[in-house]
């Protein structure tokens, strides 16, 4: 198996706050890999150094090989502009919030980035972004603005914006913590379409038993560190204490 | 004096005013913008000076700027003035003060932009200028246009503050006629154009602010 995603022994402290202790993290082609845990346990941090809008205070960070940041003397050295954006080109990050470009069509919100980022041909852009939004059951909503569609409407959009990118892996930083129940189904439909056809996904979500269900593996943080890491079935039923502690609150409330 | 003469001077000031107002906020506009970066700006030496530069431009009198912008080279360095500098002492006047106010309109603007938009822009790989002129600006214009209105709105009748270095536009030219007439007439039509000026800029904006708001 290919390794897309390699981060060692990354740190990261806010002020005095040191948000990730030491973590190290490998995502592998055509893994979908869940990390869950309470707030402030540093997952979206982790979730921002990996995608770069965070930068880390020491570790490495690797895509594919090619280093996007390098320990040099115990300090994060990150590899130079033309270099990162390279690697920039593959990953993708869905956003808790959506973040799509209000004063944009949804195809427009689509294609943009394509045409003018990635420089490729603008009737091609258009074919695989209607595509990607028949995919996504939007075929109808290409000239609506984002103001104009539901919660889970937008965050599909937001889905295909990043798919059209055709990145090698995608992040998702609490896809539906911004929907209600209802919404949050047709979000994770999709997510589980994307894990049948082998898109390789890191994904920080609150629901327990679609992480269960969409998952090779499961990364369970807390205070910075990563506490157990396996796939979903053991870590269902894990001896570790904070491990049963956390996921019990879930049982509980379902 | 004739109705008719009378409206033909009048008239030849009013040309003069939309000029002065055209020509400001050609100037203004993007000197604006480029006070605004360097009021945003990372450099604390910069950052200062912008603040400093529009400090003293909103905290003295527009009047007080113009003369000191017409008379200085003269006081100053002693060159002496041609007869066609008062032209571009009013815009160059009128251009860097107004500035500093848009400069703040914008500043406003651009500071209310969420961040996610940036962090979108950013992991999609736009550059930073793409993400400026694609993303950031377009929605910065739709929400400080109703602040820009009040600007221009008052610039409108501010046109008439040339009139302190004799300066022949609409509002001189309503004093003089007044004066030599002995009428109040002229002081009627100036007020009739200045009314009717701003109304049209009024609509205008009113209209474009129209067309922006397809999207929230």
């Amino acid at each position: 198996m290919k390794k897309l995603l390699e981060m060692n022994h990354v740190k990261k402290s806010f002020d005095d706050n040191l948000v990730l202790k030491d973590i190290t993290l490998t995502v592998e082609e055509g893994e979908v890999v869940s990390i869950i845990g309470p707030s402030g346990s540093g997952k979206s941090t982790l979730l921002r150094c990996a995608t770069l809008l965070e930068t880390m205070d020491s570790g490495e960070l690797i895509y594919l090989g090619e280093k996007a940041a390098a320990n040099v003397s115990g300090k994060a050295e990150y590899a130079n502009s033309n270099e990162l954006k390279k690697i920039q080109q593959y990953f993708g990050l869905v956003f808790q919030n959506f973040n799509l470009f209000p004063h944009y069509t949804v195809l427009k919100n689509i294609i943009d980035a394509p045409i003018h980022v990635q420089k490729r041909n603008k009737d091609e852009v258009n074919k695989e972004a209607k595509l990607l939004l028949e995919k996504m059951g939007l075929s109808d909503r290409a000239d609506y603005y984002p103001c104009q569609l539901s919660g889970g409407q937008q965050q599909r959009v937001s889905i295909a914006r990043a798919l059209a990118m055709n990145p090698k892996i995608l992040f998702f930083d609490e896809p539906t913590s911004a929907l209600d129940p209802e919404l949050t189904g047709e979000i994770l439909k999709v997510i589980k379409e994307l894990a049948k056809e082998k898109m390789t996904m890191v994904i920080v979500t609150h629901e327990m038993n679609f992480a269960k269900d969409v998952s090779n593996r499961m990364i369970f943080m807390d205070k910075g560190v990563i506490v157990e890491e396996t796939t979903p079935e053991e870590m269902f039923q894990s001896t570790n204490q904070r491990t049963r502690e956390f996921l019990g609150q879930y049982h509980n409330l379902g | 004096m004739s109705y008719s003469t009378m409206l033909s001077q009048l008239a030849a000031g009013m040309v003069t005013t939309v000029i002065i107002f055209v020509m400001t906020l050609v100037f203004s506009l993007p000197l604006g913008l480029l006070i605004s970066f360097g009021r945003m700006s990372k450099n604390i030496i910069i950052r200062n000076l912008a603040k400093i530069y529009i400090s003293i431009m909103r905290g003295t009198p527009l009047m007080l700027q113009l003369l000191v912008v017409y008379f200085g080279p003269y006081y100053i360095f002693g060159i002496s003035i041609s007869s066609s500098y008062r032209a571009y002492a009013v815009i160059i006047a009128f251009a860097i003060n107004y500035a500093a106010y848009f400069a703040e309109i914008y500043r406003g603007g651009i500071e209310s932009m969420p961040q996610g938009q940036y962090e979108a822009a950013k992991v999609l790989g736009y550059t930073k200028s793409q993400t400026f002129i694609r993303i950031i600006m377009p929605q910065v214009i739709k929400r400080i246009l109703p602040s820009i209105t009040n600007e221009v709105i008052t610039l409108v009748k501010d046109t008439s503050l040339a009139f302190s270095i004799a300066y022949a536009e609409m509002f001189t030219v309503a004093k003089s006629l007044a004066a030599s007439q002995r009428s109040m007439v002229p002081f009627m039509a100036a007020a009739v154009f200045y009314y009717i000026f701003n109304f049209i800029v009024a609509a205008l904006m009113e209209y474009w602010e129209k067309k922006m708001s397809y999207y929230k």
